[in-house]
């Protein structure tokens, strides 16, 4: 045997370590393709084509006075003050949400209407998201 | 006066912790007996001087001492009195103070207890030790002071955020931290290993126990806040791939690595190295963490409010340690010779194996919460990494973990036939795949996740109750020999045998409550009666209710299976006229088998909004991480690992 014992087991073991990282390489490449949800602004939802499949988050401020229920059906106008979204949700919404605060939303574009799956609103009274701060700086509303 | 205490007392740790980090670590390379014997007393007085000032914290919370930016900000005088002293930690700058207090504590327990270390080792692990307290205390006085002062007192404080005025989420941070930080001790051990250019088995004996400690409190810690999540936050759910949440269960993960490869390094003297690496990864994965909460560069449903510069300081620690760690590792890793030679099919191999899939699925969850943050600097575009990136990625490396776990653990050291070592596996085996199959064929429709996840459970379960019949030879001496035989395991045989059982019970909670929990939401009027999977549930009513600072609307809602009343839930819709916010608090009846799980939404026209959930064996995941964290304390407190580094065995006189 040219090669130690000791080495053999090392090299062994790197391989199966290699191998590994190639499975999860892959597993990784997989799922971002429906791990990743893109975050948009009112104003990318207007300006982009957006596939009716793709799941996404759309965040900014809940417009006032848009909020209606009916029941578990929910709809409210999601803005950044530069352009508007309409957003249906069934279900309860967090606690912390209310009319002219921030918030994200995760669903799909279905004609022109934001059907969302999911609604956060954050832990603390005064939050607002990061992304919904930086859509609503580029729109010039919102300042530090 | 108080608050100026504390404060004062935070900089005599300072000073303390300097004089620690540099003296016995020039006295272990120069052979000064003297110097080294500092750390000692050092590490004593830091541990008292940082308890001294978080008594004073304390006491300007109990007292509510509203001079005090941190308490006006985070207290209220009507708060309960749980919750004025959970308060302390349940903000930046006190949380921060925790954690120190917990990093001086460990390293007071080893200055008291480790008398039998050897004393070049325990001066260099004291050092390290301190340094990391020196980086740490100067957060705390340059950015995060939390003894700060108001000039206009105001008249009474701003409460703490409602959300965190619960029983589970009070305990919860100082859980984590003992598991973060415990971890900072392993990493000690590693740097002065790597300084001193040895490992033996008395080394990982020692650490072995800091390791299990530390995991141990990170399982007790991360279960209570998911077990929160599911109560508080009103959706039922228990596990959301958060960033934050990611951030505790990386060094889990790498802790759970670290004590099996331990195991290896006392047992057989190999993977020395390695373990070495773990160990200085697993401090690294509670730094990245700490950095990700801190910092708020990932938008998380956690946060504290925060600002850049502590930002870019942790970074700049989390650099210096990783970056220090590693360096030192890549020079010195080589002088760390392995003895021992072993055939792939063993024990060994097996926890090998255990290893690089722990390793590999920490890289998935790594790459899976920091990805955003790439994408942001990189890509230029926002986003977010869902629960379906991990349950791709992450869970098959699980459920190799969990169909290879009860064949390595049942493999004899050094080397090993599959066929005979495992053939008394052949039982649970058949038993398992027969119960999957079983399920398989009696779901109608629905996900295929349940069998598989049923089998898994059941594998993991009763191939660990063969190891055990096997160990105490019960089929060939008979039942009560066997008995006999069984009681005297000691006691890592049986912290194993809980450990690999919790997780099985675990797996089989996530895995019943993901494939067969359902959900109902409606509009119900007061008296409304609705059917969900065999049970009745009627809206009775609901009432005004008064808490200490709080008002609240509390329903109930009767449960019937058949004609029998199984529970009253009470959900609540509380509102904290302080923060003027609204929080939910689930009604949860809870048993073995199931529980029924009810939240109140708003009211409106005439009605009210009410999600219901029923969660077969959902009590079981928490259940799980109990008998874990239980058999990592039986492994902990092994007679071994207490008389470390001695050959004196204590014996019967």
């Amino acid at each position: 045997m040219a090669m130690g014992l000791k080495k053999r087991r090392r090299i062994q073991l790197i391989v199966i370590a290699v191998f590994f990282l190639i499975v999860a390489s892959i597993l990784i490449g997989f799922a971002f393709k429906d791990g990743i949800e893109f975050f948009r602004s009112p104003s990318q939802v207007v300006s982009e084509n957006i596939n009716e499949d793709e799941v996404f988050r759309i965040g900014g401020l809940v417009k006032e006075n848009s909020l209606l229920k009916d029941g578990n059906n929910v709809s409210f106008i999601v803005t950044d003050r530069a352009n508007e979204v309409e957003v249906k949700f069934v279900g309860i919404l967090p606690d912390l949400f209310s009319e002219g605060t921030g918030m994200i939303a995760t669903g799909r574009l279905k004609s022109n209407i934001f059907e969302a799956t999911e609604i956060l609103a954050k832990h603390d009274e005064n939050y607002m998201p990061k992304e919904v701060a930086d859509a609503l700086k580029e729109q010039g509303v919102f300042q530090e | 006066m108080i608050a100026e205490l504390g404060h004062l007392s935070v900089i005599i740790a300072f000073m303390v912790a300097i004089v620690q980090s540099v003296i016995p670590m020039i006295g272990a390379s120069k052979g000064y007996v003297g110097w080294m014997d500092a750390a000692r007393p050092a590490a004593i007085i830091q541990f008292l001087a940082i308890f001294f000032a978080f008594i004073m914290l304390t006491v300007s919370f109990i007292t509510s001492d509203f001079s005090v930016k941190l308490v006006a900000s985070n207290s209220h005088s009507l708060k309960p009195m749980l919750y004025k002293v959970s308060g302390v930690w349940g903000n930046h700058e006190g949380s921060m103070l925790l954690w120190i207090l917990i990093l001086a504590f460990y390293g007071a327990l080893v200055a008291v207890f480790g008398n039998r270390l050897p004393i070049i080792l325990k001066a260099r692990v004291l050092s390290v030790q301190a340094m990391i307290g020196v980086a740490f205390i100067a957060f705390l006085l340059f950015t995060s002071n939390p003894f700060e002062r108001l000039s206009f007192p105001p008249f009474d404080g701003k409460d703490l955020n409602p959300l965190l005025q619960d029983p589970g989420l009070a305990f919860h941070p100082p859980f984590l931290y003992f598991g973060y930080v415990g971890l900072s001790m392993t990493f000690s051990f590693a740097i002065a290993a790597l300084i001193q250019g040895s490992v033996d088995a008395a080394w990982a004996r020692w650490v072995r126990p800091w390791a299990l400690l530390a995991w141990i409190t990170l399982t007790i810690g991360i279960a209570l806040g998911s077990w929160w999540a599911y109560y508080e936050l009103g959706w039922g759910g228990w596990w959301f791939w958060d960033p934050v949440e990611n951030a505790s269960f990386m060094p889990w993960l790498i802790a759970v690595a670290l004590l099996h490869s331990a195991i290896v390094v006392e047992k057989r003297e190999a993977l020395k190295s390695w373990t070495v690496l773990l160990a200085i990864l697993g401090f690294s994965f509670s730094l990245i963490g700490t950095f990700i909460v801190r910092s708020g560069v990932i938008t998380s449903v956690h946060a504290f409010a925060n600002d850049p510069e502590r930002g870019v300081f942790i970074l700049l620690i989390l650099i210096i340690a990783i970056g220090g760690g590693l360096t030192l590792y890549a020079f010195r890793a080589s002088s760390l010779r392995s003895g021992a030679i072993f055939s792939p099919v063993s024990r060994e191999g097996g926890l090998i194996l255990n290893n690089l899939l722990l390793v590999v699925s920490t890289i998935v969850v790594f790459v899976g919460t920091i990805w955003p943050l790439v994408a942001e600097l990189v890509l230029g575009r926002k986003l977010s990494v869902g629960a379906p990136f991990f349950e791709i990625a992450f869970t098959p490396f699980m459920v190799i973990l969990a169909i290879s776990l009860p064949l390595g653990a049942i493999l004899p050291w050094k080397r090993a036939q599959i066929k005979r070592a495992g053939s008394p596996l052949i039982g649970a085996l058949s038993l398992s795949l027969a119960l999957g199959l079983l399920i398989w064929s009696l779901q109608t429709g629905g996900r295929i996740l349940a069998p598989i996840g049923l089998a898994l459970s059941a594998w993991v379960i009763l191939g660990t109750l063969t190891d055990l019949i096997v160990r105490c030879r019960m089929l060939e001496n008979g039942f009560f020999a066997g008995i006999r035989r069984l009681i005297k395991l000691t006691r890592a045989d049986w912290g194993k045998a809980f450990a690999h059982i919790g997780l099985g019970l675990t797996i089989f909670g996530i895995s019943a409550i993901t494939a067969w929990e359902t959900e109902d939401i409606r509009v119900a009027k007061i008296g409304e009666t609705f059917e969900m999977s065999g049970y009745t549930f009627i809206f009775d009513d609901v009432t005004k209710v008064n808490g200490k600072n709080y008002s609240s609307d509390m329903g109930t809602i009767s449960a019937y299976e058949g004609k029998k009343l199984v529970a009253k839930l009470k959900p609540e819709k509380r509102f904290y006229p302080v923060q003027r916010m609204p929080t939910t608090e689930a009604g949860i009846n809870s048993t073995f088998k199931r529980d029924l799980y009810v939240a109140l939404g708003d009211f409106q026209n005439d009605g009210w909004t009410i999600r219901t959930y029923v969660k077969p064996f959902a009590v079981w995941i928490w259940i799980g991480c109990l008998v874990m964290a239980f058999g990592g304390l039986m492994s902990m407190t092994d007679r071994r690992l207490r008389f470390a580094s001695t050959n004196k065995i204590r014996r019967k006189i």
